[in-house]
């Protein structure tokens, strides 16, 4: 047990525990989800619902959720990793044979008193379970072949399950995460290097596969990366949607057109403004220095939480809170991405910005680890 | 599993240096975010606005009132209709069927228009108005009105939609307007805004074309806010348009009218032309055809009615149609003789009933000749000879110089769909167009208005009016634009010797009024108002000498399509020239007897300004004529007065 032969000399107890929180952290995440309770607001044309009342109360809930995560020994959380993630693949394989079929893709189960999107789940229990992992083996075997192969697998399980949904977005996210964690525990260079050549090779393939009888991706999304590639081509049919988003992101100008003025969400030439699109109404709204704004505020929790795992003794700690923070980097990073028109449109929300519930509590529990890995590290 | 202290500095340092990689990897990628955010709002960001402005505004023409067209006493010969249409909105509607229910008690309306609608609403937007019917009278509008707040969504609307009241009889001169099609578009330079309008209506012939720009008037537009949906949000701003300038015509719509009705039944063409100022009193075309079908979109079988009729109403005959003039042009031929001195008005010239020309034998039309005859006789009893023997001496350059000169063989600019340039033949047009030298037969065939030259009635009611008046009378169609009035057609004295005129006029007083005169039997005997004229009847096939040794073939029994033409140019009063009128019966027969009846019959109306007295007739007709003007009575009530045929 790392955390035990850290000789730790200091381990906050009790309610002092609360005040070695990662305070910075939650401040910005107040900050960013504010920004998207006044977005939600303004899109329903200036209401609280439908949709910013319900996403302030999970907001609260998923604060709570939070601050009890991060009371729970970080120790507590490596060894429930295994079980997490085994209960992830589970959801997944029962989404698959239960789930509901929304937006034409099958991601959720219903439990009731919310939807829960098993996917969202997983891209924290894979970067926990892979943490745990890399705790668990000793050092000297990091690279070796045999225990390579191991993550690798325990990576493309969910992946795949994912990419069978259809969801390429949470399938890349999945990916990236996982690699991460296996990249910052000291896995050799050579094999990303070998990966990402490979991953070229594998590109190259899927293009050559089209129209042929193996072709590798669905027709719509060989269409969303054509409209990715030229909108123009596409303007009132796939393209419609990336072309509004970028006419209303660059009309907003340097200080937009004043909160509840954006022209292009207003008048619903914006697809999606509540969810994957949210970001346009913002740029819109609040211009490039509002847009600068939340892109600085996510960069700030960032370098925030590399800052709390660099300075972490605690193997585990340290892993999770890397692979927490690029699954949340690579979040607003496709999304913005996505909506300016830099990638294909691959339905991924902008975290805690969007609407969308258990996007929202699971990426606050994922925080409320990385705050547990910060209040208990060794001292 | 226990790790020992220096595996733990190992694995915090290695995870520590590659936590900066990602760190500083992730900075980069926000990096290039933000640089892409930057290039987007504030370097492109004028670009994205306008993009955003044009999405969300729309620019909605307002059609101007095009401009109205009267006739010289102010009757309106085409006005813009009230067009009242009931519309329904869906979504205000409510419960669509038990309003539609309610409307079917207040207005008649068929099942089959309700359904229409219907469908038409379903498939369409809630909010998109959508046509139930229109052409709906004043009184249902005024139904609908009153019950609006029972009837949910539904409004009553007005357009305009343009009407010819006098349908027929003013169609070739006005024309008609249509919806701007393809074909427009592609053929007329104009940046018109309003061309773009779909159904907007443009001229498509007569007046309606040549003075659209007079008639339509300038846009005005208004500025709405549209949501993705294309749902208007609200009007930004407007701005009137300027409505179309109104035309009033020279033409007089009831001389127009009696006109047409006279001609009824012929393939005929007559034009009207005041004395005064050149005004053209009357164009008429029989048969005609109504261009209120074209306003509503005509229908195949109306189409294919106008088109297979072999009297052609879709030709304007009286400007458009380019006949040999006959005898006719005998005036004009004797006119260069005289201006020239190649003959001496009381000369005579022996008629022996033929005149032989290098080889080929020319015949009056009295085979027994007219012996000896001076011009008042040759005109009086249309002597061919005559003409064969002058037309030689002053040879065809100064016959071609004196026609045009009267206005033949040019183009008469008016605002009408086709005006005939007609022929008057001189050596360079031969050789210019058939790359042949001009032979004397050429001249002796052009002296009584056969061969090569052409006119059309207008050219010959020009022609007369010039020879009336001595001056250079120029045709005018339209009297007045927006309130302007249009310069007088009235022009300078024309470069002949007023005595050569003099004795023309007096021959063709003669034609009508001397006992031997052609035009004899149409003469007019009311005093002061006594008609000049000159009868023609021109060939449309060759008559070979078997059939001259035979006998001429009567022109009633041959086929209508071989007949002659029957023409009659006259003016009046002799003593004080008022109007002159040319007609041209399609292959009437005889001028005196299919033309010159219906050039008295309109001249009298034009003189009286209304049904003249039987008085004004020879007592002997007077019985026929008063059937006749009972029947033409009948048949104008009948068109029906001021009212658009259903």
């Amino acid at each position: 047990m790392s955390y035990l032969t850290n000789n730790a000399t200091y381990v906050p107890t009790g309610p002092r525990k609360l005040m070695y929180l990662n305070w910075p952290v939650i401040f910005l995440l107040l900050a960013v989800c504010s920004f998207g309770f006044l977005m939600l607001y303004s899109v329903a044309g200036g209401s609280a619902t439908p949709w910013m009342e319900p996403q302030i109360k999970r907001f609260a809930l998923g604060m709570v959720l939070m601050v009890g995560v991060a009371m729970v020994p970080i120790w507590f959380w490596r060894n429930m990793a295994g079980l997490a993630y085994g209960l992830s693949i589970a959801l997944l394989v029962g989404v698959e044979l239960f789930g509901s079929v929304g937006m034409g893709a099958q991601r959720w189960i219903d439990l009731g008193f919310m939807r829960l999107q098993p996917s969202e789940l997983t891209k924290i229990t894979l970067v926990m379970f892979l943490a745990a992992y890399y705790d668990w083996l000793p050092i000297n075997k990091t690279s070796h072949p045999l225990w390579v192969l191991i993550p690798v697998g325990l990576i493309l399980a969910p992946t795949v399950l994912v990419l069978g949904q259809p969801d390429l977005g949470t399938a890349l996210l999945l990916l990236l995460g996982g690699a991460t964690v296996m990249f910052v525990a000291g896995v050799h260079w050579a094999y990303f290097v070998t990966v990402f050549a490979a991953g070229v090779g594998a590109v190259l393939a899927v293009f050559q596969s089209r129209g042929t009888s193996w072709q590798l991706l669905k027709d719509y999304q060989f269409r969303r990366i054509d409209t990715f590639i030229d909108p123009s081509n596409d303007p009132l049919g796939a393209g419609y949607h990336i072309t509004q988003a970028k006419i209303a992101l660059g009309s907003g100008g340097l200080t937009g057109r004043g909160f509840m003025q954006g022209t292009q969400s207003s008048l619903d030439f914006l697809p999606e403004k509540h969810t994957d699109f949210i970001f346009t109404t913002l740029a819109e709204e609040f211009g490039f220095l509002g847009a600068i704004g939340l892109l600085t505020l996510y960069v700030l929790i960032i370098l925030f939480c590399v800052a709390s795992a660099m300075t972490n003794k605690d193997r585990f700690a340290a892993l999770l809170t890397l692979g927490i923070a690029m699954t949340f980097f690579l979040f607003f990073a496709v999304n913005m991405a996505m909506v300016t028109g830099m990638a294909p449109v691959v339905g991924v929300p902008l975290p805690l910005v969007s609407y969308g519930g258990s996007a929202m509590l699971v990426l606050l529990v994922a925080f409320g680890l990385i705050q547990s890995a910060h209040v208990h590290k060794p001292r | 599993m226990r790790r020992v202290a220096k595996d733990i500095e190992t694995s915090s340092r290695t995870v520590s240096r590659r936590a900066l990689i990602v760190g500083a990897a992730q900075l980069g990628v926000a990096g290039v975010l933000g640089w892409r955010l930057q290039s987007m709002q504030v370097d492109q960001a004028d670009e994205f606005r306008l993009l955003a402005e044009e999405n969300r505004i729309n620019i909605r023409l307002l059609p101007p009132a095009r401009g109205l067209i009267f006739d010289r006493n102010g009757i309106a010969i085409a006005d813009n209709e009230q067009n009242y249409r009931v519309v329904i909105v869906r979504e205000e509607a409510g419960d669509v069927d038990e309003v539609l229910a309610k409307l079917v008690q207040l207005v008649p309306l068929s099942e089959d228009v309700i359904e229409r609608a219907k469908t038409e609403m379903y498939r369409r937007s809630p909010f998109v108005p959508v046509t139930i019917a229109d052409r709906l009278s004043w009184d249902d509008v005024a139904r609908i009105n009153v019950n609006a707040p029972a009837l949910n969504g539904i409004t009553a609307e007005v357009g305009l939609s343009r009407r010819y009241p006098y349908g027929a009889d003013v169609g070739h001169v006005v024309g008609y307007v249509g919806p701007v099609s393809d074909y427009d578009l592609a053929r007329i330079d104009d940046k018109d805004p309003l061309l773009q309008i779909p159904k907007f209506q443009i001229g498509k012939t007569g007046v309606e074309n040549k003075l659209e720009h007079t008639l339509r008037g300038s846009a005005g537009n208004k500025r709405i806010e549209v949501n993705a949906l294309g749902r208007v949000m609200r009007e930004l701003d407007r701005q009137e348009g300027e409505p179309g300038k109104d035309i009033q015509l020279c033409l007089d719509e009831r001389l127009q009218s009696y006109a047409q009705a006279r001609m009824d039944g012929e393939s005929a063409g007559a034009v009207v032309i005041d004395l005064e100022n050149g005004d053209l009193r009357a164009i008429a075309s029989a048969p005609s055809f109504d261009p209120n079908l074209f306003v509503r979109g005509i229908s195949v079988k109306d189409w294919t009615d106008l088109n297979e009729n072999k009297y052609r109403p879709l030709a304007a005959k009286a400007a458009q149609g380019a006949y040999p003039p006959g005898s006719t042009f005998k005036m004009v031929t004797a006119l260069a003789a005289l201006q020239a001195g190649v003959v001496a008005p009381d000369e005579t010239v022996y008629c022996p009933g033929y005149t032989n020309v290098s080889g080929t034998r020319f015949h009056c039309w009295k085979r027994a000749g007219h012996g000896n005859i001076n011009f008042h006789e040759s005109l009086k009893q249309s002597c061919d000879c005559y003409y064969y023997e002058v037309s030689q001496r002053v040879g065809i350059d100064k016959m071609a110089e004196m026609a045009r000169l009267l206005g033949l063989g040019v183009r008469h600019d008016l605002p009408l769909s086709a005006v005939a340039e007609g022929l008057a033949p001189d050596k360079a047009w031969k050789r210019a167009v058939r790359d042949e030298t001009w032979r004397v037969g050429d001249t002796v065939n052009a002296s009584i208005g056969q061969g090569y030259v052409l006119a059309s009635p207008l050219q010959l009611a020009v022609m007369t009016a010039r020879i009336a008046t001595g001056r250079h009378v120029t045709p005018r169609l339209v009297k007045s634009i927006d309130g302007v009035e249009q310069p007088s057609g009235l022009g300078d004295p024309l470069p002949i010797n007023e005595n050569w005129l003099r004795r023309c006029r007096a021959s063709m007083d003669a034609v009508v009024n001397h006992p031997r005169g052609t035009g004899q039997r149409s003469r007019i005997v009311a005093e002061g108002m006594h008609m000049a004229g000159k009868t023609g009847t021109s060939q449309v096939r060759r008559i070979t000498a078997e059939e001259r040794a035979r006998g001429v073939t009567r022109n009633e029994d041959l086929p209508w399509e071989r007949r002659d033409h029957a023409l009659f140019v006259s003016f009046a009063p002799v003593e004080n020239p008022k109007y002159a009128i040319a007609v041209v019966v399609e292959h009437g027969g005889g001028g005196s007897t299919a033309a010159a009846p219906i050039a008295r019959d309109i001249m009298l109306q034009a003189l009286y300004d209304g049904p003249p007295p039987l008085e004004a007739y020879p007592s002997a007709d007077r019985g026929a004529i008063e059937e006749q003007q009972k029947r033409i009575a009948d048949r104008i009530a009948k068109v029906g007065r001021g009212v658009s045929p259903a």
